[in-house]
Order: C-alpha cells, then sequence, then structure tokens
C-alpha cells in the first residue's frame, strides 16, 4: 500500500499570511497512503496554519494541494471531507450543551436516525476499542473522553487521511497505546495520517516519515526512527533543548498544606465526587498527582484554589485553615494557582498582558491603590514575568489570546511563580506546550521547590511527574491514592492505579 | 459563495476613531437618499436635522436637556453591559425614580420649614428607588436564574402604568380641575436654571459629573476591570476572585440608580410635576446610544449628543418640512446598525470567497 506510486495528497509552495506575518512560507508537504507522516515543529512554526489549509478552515495566500496528483481546492471544511479528509483538533471543537451523538451528527449528513447513528457508534467503538455513551451531554465529559469524541467523529467519516493535532496530550499511557493500536490499524488499512506531537518518542515509535518546520519553514525531512529525540529536538528548536537539572531530594521544610479528609459531593451531573482525600506537602517537595481526564482533576483543583470553598479544616495552608476561604484570601496565605486551561481560566484572551497580570496578581501585588489600578506597575510587572520566561509576543502588551499557547503557559505558569508563593498548585503544567517552553517551565517549577516552595503538581503527563516529582500519588474515582517515593514505584504501577486497581503493593504484585 | 471574517492583526487608534465618523458620514447620504425620495431636498433637510439646531442657542439649550438624561442612562447600562448583563428595564427605572423622588417634592409641598433638603432628598430617594428597581431582576437573576432580559423588560410596563396610576389618583392635584397630574413643585424642589430666563437646569451638570466619574471607575478602577473581565471571561474573573453574584447586583444597582436619577433630574427640572408619562422613550434610547459610544463613557457622552441633535433636529424637520418623526426614528436606527458594521470592519477583513457555501 505504501508503496502506491504518486502521493494521496500534496501541497506545494503553501504560503500564508495574516497581514504583515507569515505563517507559511512555502512549505512543500507529500503524505502517501498507508503512512503515518509526522509533522514536527515548536508552537507558532506555522503547523496549525498548515493543518488548517489541508482541513480547508483558511485558504493559502499562495500555492496549491493536490489529491492523487489533481489540484483541488478546499474552500471549507465540508470540502475537504468530501475528499475524505478528517481531522482531530488538540482544542476540541464541540458544543458543550449537546450530548455526544448530537455532536456527532452535527458533522454527518443528514437524515441519519438516531438509533442508527447510535449503533454506527457503538459499531465503531468496538472495532477499535473507542468506547462513548452516546446520550450524555458533552460538557460532562472530561477532556480525554471528549478526545474519543472527536475520533470516532472523524472516522465514521471513513476518511482517507486523518489529521491529529497533539492527539495523546490528554492521554494517559494506557489510553495512548490503544490510540497507538487505533492509529496503527488505520494506517494498515490504507489510510494516510499526519500526526502532529511534540512527543518526540511517540513521533519515533510511529512515524517512517516527518516534516520538520521552524518559523514557517520547512527545515528538514527525516525518518524519526533513525533520529535520537534530542536530535529531533535540536532540529525543531535550532538549538539543543537544555536538559532538566536534578529534581530535589529529602524534603526538609515545614508542611505547607495539608488536606484533612477533603470530600467534595460532584458539583454537577457526571462530575466526579472527591472522597476522603488526605495529604500533606512539605516545603522543598514537589508532589504529583496523576490520573485519566476526569477523575476529580478540575474538581481538586477548584477545592485547593478555593473557587469551590470547602470545610474549613479540610484544606490548611501553611497551618491555617483555608477550606473556607476563598480564591484571594488563600493566595494572601501565600498559596498560587495555575489552572489547566490557559484560555479563558487563567488568562482572560481578549485582555493585554498587564491586565491578565491584575487578574490574579490584584490580591497580594501592590497593583491598586485607593481602588485604582496603578497600570504603570501592572505593565513593568507584565515585562518583568516575560522577561524572567522568555515569553515571545508581539508588541509590548499584547491580547493574552494573541501568544502562541507555549508562551502563553510560561506567561500564567511564571506569573504565579515570580509571586514566589509558599505553596503552588498547577494543574497540567504543560498541556500542549511545546518542548523548549514544558523544559522552561519544568525548571522552574523545580527551582521554586528548591527555594522552600511545596508544589502540588496535576498532570496526565506520566514522564513529566518521573521527571520532576519526588512523590506520586494518584486521582481515580475522586480518591487519592496514598503517595508514593518516585524511586520506589514505577510507570507500570502508577498506570495501574490510573486505572483503578487498588494498592500500590496489589499493583506490585500484579506486575 | 460565502463571506469571510479575516481577523486583522492589530486595530490601529486611527481607524477605531474614524470608523463611527465614517458610519455617521455613511448614514447621512443613506438619510439623504431616502429625504429625496420622499420629495424633499436633502440640501434643506441636512439644514434642518444637523445645522440649525446647532446654530440657535434656544436649541443648543434643547440638545442639552435631551442628551442629559441619555447620556446619565446609557453610562449605567454600560456597566451592566460590559458584563453581560442584560438589564433593558432602564425605562422603568427611569420611571420609578422620577415618582419616587416626585412624591418626596409632594409630601413637603407647601410646607414652610421644608426648603434646602427638599431637593437633596428627592435625588437621593430617586436613585434608591430606581437601585431598588433593578434589584429585582438582578435577584431573581442571581437567586433563580430567571432571565435579566424579561424580568427588567416587563418590569418597564408595572413602573408605567403605576406611575399612571399615581397620577390619575392618589397624587392628582386635588384643586387642579381633574387634570391628570400632580401639584407643580414648589421651587425649593426644583433644580436651579443654570442661567436666569432659559431652560438649561443643573441636571445636565448632575450627568456630566456621572459620565466623568464613569469614566474613571471603568477605565481605571479594579471595579471596572472586574466588570470587563466578567463579561470577556467570566471564568477568569472567578479565578481571579470575583464573584459573579455580587458584581451582577453591583452592576444593576449602578444602571438602575443612574436611570432613577435621571427620572427625578428629569421631573425635578424640565417638567416640574408628575404626569401619567414623563419619559418620551428615554430609558429604550439609551441602550441605542450605549452601543453608539461603544459602552464606554466618552463615546456615550458623544452618541447622547448626536442622538439629541437628530431627535430635536427632527422635530424641526416634521413642522419644517413636513417629513414624519418615524424617520427620524429610522435615521437613528440606521445610524446604530451603521456604527456596529464599521466595527466589525475595523476588526476584520472582509472577503469574498467563492465556492460552496456552508
Amino acid at each position: 500500500m505504501a508503496s502506491e506510486a504518486g502521493p494521496l495528497f500534496g501541497a506545494y509552495g503553501i504560503v500564508k499570511r495574516f497581514g504583515a506575518f507569515t505563517a507559511n512560507d512555502h512549505i512543500d508537504l507529500e503524505i502517501r497512503a498507508g503512512e503515518i507522516h509526522a509533522l514536527l515543529g515548536e508552537n507558532g512554526a506555522g503547523k496549525s496554519t498548515l493543518m488548517k489549509i489541508l482541513y480547508g478552515l483558511l485558504e493559502p495566500t499562495e500555492g496549491v494541494v493536490t489529491h492523487r496528483g489533481e489540484t483541488v481546492r478546499l474552500g471549507s471544511p465540508e470540502a475537504a471531507r468530501r475528499l475524505g479528509i478528517g481531522m482531530v483538533f488538540q482544542h476540541f471543537s464541540l458544543c458543550e450543551n449537546l450530548t455526544v451523538a448530537e455532536n456527532i451528527a452535527l458533522v454527518m449528513e443528514r437524515g441519519l436516525s438516531r438509533a442508527d447513528l447510535a449503533r454506527r457508534i457503538a459499531a465503531l467503538g468496538q472495532t477499535y476499542g473507542l468506547h462513548l455513551e452516546p446520550d450524555r451531554p458533552v460538557w460532562s465529559l472530561s477532556a480525554g473522553e471528549r478526545q474519543r469524541i472527536e475520533i470516532v467523529r472523524c472516522l465514521l467519516q471513513d476518511p482517507k487521511l486523518v489529521i491529529l493535532d497533539e492527539p495523546t496530550s490528554v492521554l494517559t499511557p494506557g489510553e495512548a497505546e490503544l490510540l497507538f493500536t487505533v492509529l496503527e490499524r488505520l494506517r494498515d488499512e490504507g489510510r494516510a495520517l499526519l500526526y502532529i506531537s511534540h512527543r518526540l518518542d511517540e513521533v519515533r515509535r510511529l512515524c517512517a516519515r516527518a516534516t520538520i518546520l521552524r518559523a514557517g519553514k520547512v527545515v528538514g525531512a527525516c525518518d524519526p526512527r533513525a533520529e535520537s529525540a534530542a536530535s529531533l529536538a535540536a532540529m525543531m528548536v535550532g538549538e539543543e533543548v537544555r536538559g532538566i537539572a536534578a529534581a530535589p531530594g529529602a524534603p526538609a521544610g515545614p508542611e505547607r498544606l495539608r488536606l484533612d479528609r477533603l470530600s467534595l459531593p460532584a458539583p454537577r451531573l457526571h462530575a466526579t465526587a472527591l472522597r476522603d482525600i488526605t495529604l500533606a506537602i512539605r516545603g522543598g517537595e514537589i508532589l504529583g498527582i496523576a490520573g485519566i481526564a476526569g477523575n476529580g482533576q478540575a474538581e481538586l483543583f477548584a477545592a485547593l484554589s478555593g473557587e469551590t470553598t470547602v470545610p474549613a479544616g479540610a484544606v490548611r495552608i501553611d497551618g491555617a485553615p483555608a477550606g473556607h476561604l476563598g480564591i484571594n484570601a488563600r493566595r494572601r496565605l501565600g498559596a498560587a494557582f495555575v489552572p489547566e486551561e490557559r484560555n479563558g481560566h487563567a488568562a482572560a484572551p481578549g485582555l493585554s498582558l498587564s491586565d491578565n497580570i491584575v487578574l490574579s496578581r490584584h490580591a497580594t501585588a501592590p497593583l491598586t491603590r485607593f481602588g485604582l489600578v496603578r497600570r504603570a506597575a501592572a505593565r513593568a510587572m507584565a515585562a518583568s514575568v516575560s522577561t524572567a520566561f522568555d515569553v515571545r509576543k508581539a508588541g509590548p502588551d499584547p491580547a493574552a489570546g494573541t501568544l502562541s499557547g507555549g508562551n502563553l503557559q510560561k506567561f500564567v505558569v511564571g506569573r504565579e511563580i515570580l509571586a514566589e508563593p509558599g505553596l503552588l498548585v498547577v494543574d497540567q503544567p504543560t498541556w500542549g506546550v511545546d518542548a523548549a517552553a514544558a523544559a522552561r517551565i519544568r525548571q522552574a517549577l523545580i527551582d521554586l521547590a528548591a527555594r522552600g516552595s511545596a508544589v502540588l503538581v496535576i498532570s496526565q503527563d506520566l514522564d513529566e511527574l518521573f521527571e520532576i516529582a519526588g512523590r506520586i500519588a494518584v486521582l481515580h474515582g475522586g480518591s487519592l491514592s496514598p503517595p508514593v517515593a518516585r524511586a520506589e514505584t514505577s510507570r507500570e504501577a502508577v498506570g495501574l492505579l490510573m486505572g483503578g486497581a487498588g494498592t500500590p503493593s496489589e499493583a506490585a504484585h500484579a506486575a | 459563495m460565502r463571506l469571510d471574517l479575516v481577523p486583522r492583526g492589530r486595530r490601529s487608534a486611527l481607524s477605531a476613531a474614524l470608523s463611527p465618523a465614517l458610519a455617521f458620514l455613511a448614514a447621512v447620504l443613506v438619510g439623504g437618499i431616502a429625504v429625496a425620495l420622499m420629495g424633499v431636498s436633502p440640501a434643506a433637510a441636512f439644514t434642518v436635522y444637523f445645522v440649525a439646531p446647532l446654530s440657535d442657542l434656544w436649541s443648543l439649550q434643547e440638545i442639552a436637556l435631551k442628551a442629559a438624561p441619555l447620556a446619565l442612562i446609557a453610562t449605567g447600562l454600560a456597566f451592566c453591559y460590559r458584563a453581560n448583563l442584560w438589564n433593558i428595564g432602564a425605562e422603568g427605572q427611569f420611571v420609578v425614580g422620577g415618582l419616587a423622588g416626585g412624591m418626596v417634592a409632594i409630601a413637603t409641598h407647601g410646607s414652610e420649614g421644608a426648603t434646602f433638603w427638599v431637593l437633596p432628598a428627592m435625588l437621593l430617594t430617586g436613585t434608591l428607588a430606581g437601585l431598588a428597581y433593578a434589584m429585582i431582576p438582578a435577584l431573581l437573576r442571581v437567586k433563580l436564574g430567571v432571565s435579566e432580559i424579561l424580568t427588567s423588560l416587563m418590569l418597564v410596563y408595572v413602573a408605567e402604568l403605576l406611575l399612571d396610576y399615581m397620577a390619575r389618583g392618589p397624587l392628582r392635584d386635588p384643586a387642579g380641575y381633574n387634570f391628570p397630574q400632580s401639584v407643580t413643585f414648589d421651587d425649593a424642589a426644583r433644580l436651579p436654571y443654570l442661567m436666569e430666563g432659559d431652560t438649561l437646569h443643573a441636571g445636565v451638570l448632575v450627568a456630566l459629573a456621572a459620565v466623568l466619574l464613569a469614566a474613571v471607575v471603568l477605565g481605571r478602577s479594579l471595579f471596572g476591570f472586574e466588570m470587563r473581565l466578567v463579561g470577556a471571561s467570566p471564568r477568569a474573573a472567578r479565578f481571579a476572585g470575583f464573584g459573579e453574584a455580587r458584581l451582577t447586583l453591583m452592576a444593576f444597582a449602578i444602571s438602575g440608580g443612574a436611570a432613577g436619577l435621571a427620572g427625578i433630574v428629569e421631573v425635578a427640572g424640565k417638567i416640574g410635576q408628575l404626569q401619567p408619562t414623563i419619559s418620551p422613550g428615554y430609558g429604550f434610547t439609551a441602550i441605542i446610544v450605549a452601543f453608539l459610544g461603544r459602552l464606554s463613557p466618552v463615546g456615550i457622552l458623544l452618541a447622547a449628543l448626536v442622538i439629541a441633535v437628530t431627535t430635536i433636529g427632527g422635530e424641526a424637520a416634521q413642522i419644517d418640512l413636513r417629513l414624519p418623526l418615524d424617520l427620524t426614528r429610522a435615521f437613528q436606527g440606521l445610524l446604530l446598525g451603521l456604527v456596529l458594521a464599521a466595527d466589525v470592519f475595523t476588526r476584520f477583513k472582509v472577503r469574498l470567497v467563492p465556492g460552496a457555501a456552508r
């Protein structure tokens, strides 16, 4: 199959300009049937633009797209779908208030009955192991489950080319394994896949060819299996990615956060209730909480940040009862928070960076006088965050939404770290962030802990947790497993706990 | 064939300032065509609409008197609309403010000792009454999740009918030959005139002060930041520790209070007594003014003046050129539509894309 004559899809001389900015600069790309083709590049390298052109969401300023050697016009996603191009988005394009089946029906041909659709969803779930409940509303689903909808929705179109944007960023290792099996099966069925990921080991495992973009240009093409992760990263970034300095050893500081039988009923239908979560973190320590999306991470984060209040004694910050306090009162106790979603939760995309400084720091930094915002002070603070964390932006104080994902994440993490919090709670610190930015963020977390702060990292990325956390606990079904020192556990043991398999000792016996 | 809106990289300050001016020009052109089709010379109409009102002292005062309540109400509404709260009941809050403040004047009518404190008491009562009236939709939204759009609108009719009943019934002047109106207020209960023998009263200054205060609060204060943030990103506002319920109540309190103040200013200034109707729809026109001024207090002030000019000009056109008043309303609506459209053009490039419609 893979040795068919020409490429299935080709893009030649693609140029896309936004005003003065050239997002794609004469890009050539060929995708053959029966291959998984990797598209690598940092955030802002032009991958998303290229994908959107292939999916008909954007039209190129110059250049042509071909299908089996013939020039085609992709005027809309519908046109792209008719040609057999499907897409799985990184930021899900689902309607929150519709059900799973309704969201899928949105992209299907008209006149398909509900029962038929449900049957087809179930059949697809059977074939590929992508289980979905058709009648659940999307807002009640975790990120991982939402991605499953995107994939099923795409596969129902029987696509010839599937574009996947950072597909494993919300999956557990087990789920990712399952996805790889699905992708390999799709490849063996003769479909072409365009695979965008920052996780170089995945690319090396799955893909036979890779095209590497940097600053809108193709800077290389290679067989990723013949390269090392470091050499791929170097091609993407144009420099060697810094290794991360070793995580600190045994914690010595005082206890900075204690959770005492923290329970919380599910805030909404289908949300997860928290059950008897007990935990203590000392200064100088990074504690990682692993878990599959939708197992109570959002609820736990809200209870820790004070966006949801709980009984006073359930959360103690530096010994002070804080469960009943709101988020700003907890910030005044020396805590800082970085939510999972940077657009619209950690930051307001439409507001300037200095306004976004005011957003989380107005209660704890000297940013107001007589109720008025000191704008110069906010701008100065935004500038120092940008300098300290190498946030690349257009103009001195642009809207947060104009930053690339990695740069905005560096900004929101930097904003909190520069407050020198005694306790930092961060949810998915490097979700969908390029390798260089991720390394910088992880290093900053390690450095913060080394300065005596307690850091709580909620992450679905096991590699990340094993890289930076001293102890790891697993959140499953709203319950937290006892934290275990990193040296005394393994990915397999943690993976089993994430799947809900009892205690670490049982897991060890099972393994 | 379909239209694509492509975001422009950055919005230049020049285009942002120019777009409403261009929109105004376009509205004048379209209006001119309409006038010509009705058999009237567009040049004559332009003179009557826009030149004459600005060229004599009496109509300049009338413009200021019309613009003042519009600016005051619209400024209050800007707080709500910035926070994505849709108070469209300012007309009702205006009427209730005028009624409650007017009742203070009627209660103290003719009494000897009551002098210096009557007017401040009226203004305060009117403001608080408008505020309290706005709390009904606000509390219903916060406590029960009722749409504030419906409740605030429906309460307009309640307020109007209440005033109608009061002016015809309990508050009617017993010595007024059964005319449906209250006693004429004492001088102590009237806003002083700014110039002897003219119509311009101190209410204009009240409106001006409120607009300036709002400009500082909205643009510079943490509270104004909260409003903008809640409107732009509710979840980020929670992360910032701003309670949505508190902000909803605050926004409604401000807009209701401003509308109530405008109501009592109108009653104590221009009208001087309670009548079955005290507003020619200021509370609704102010919604147009708020958006025409793009929810910024200074813009609102300008927009209020533009609307006032067209209203005064429209009245003159009715008399001089026999052009219907509806034409004025149509023009105001056209102006709003064009300003909003011009805003879109400054933010996006519009491209015509040949090919399949979506």
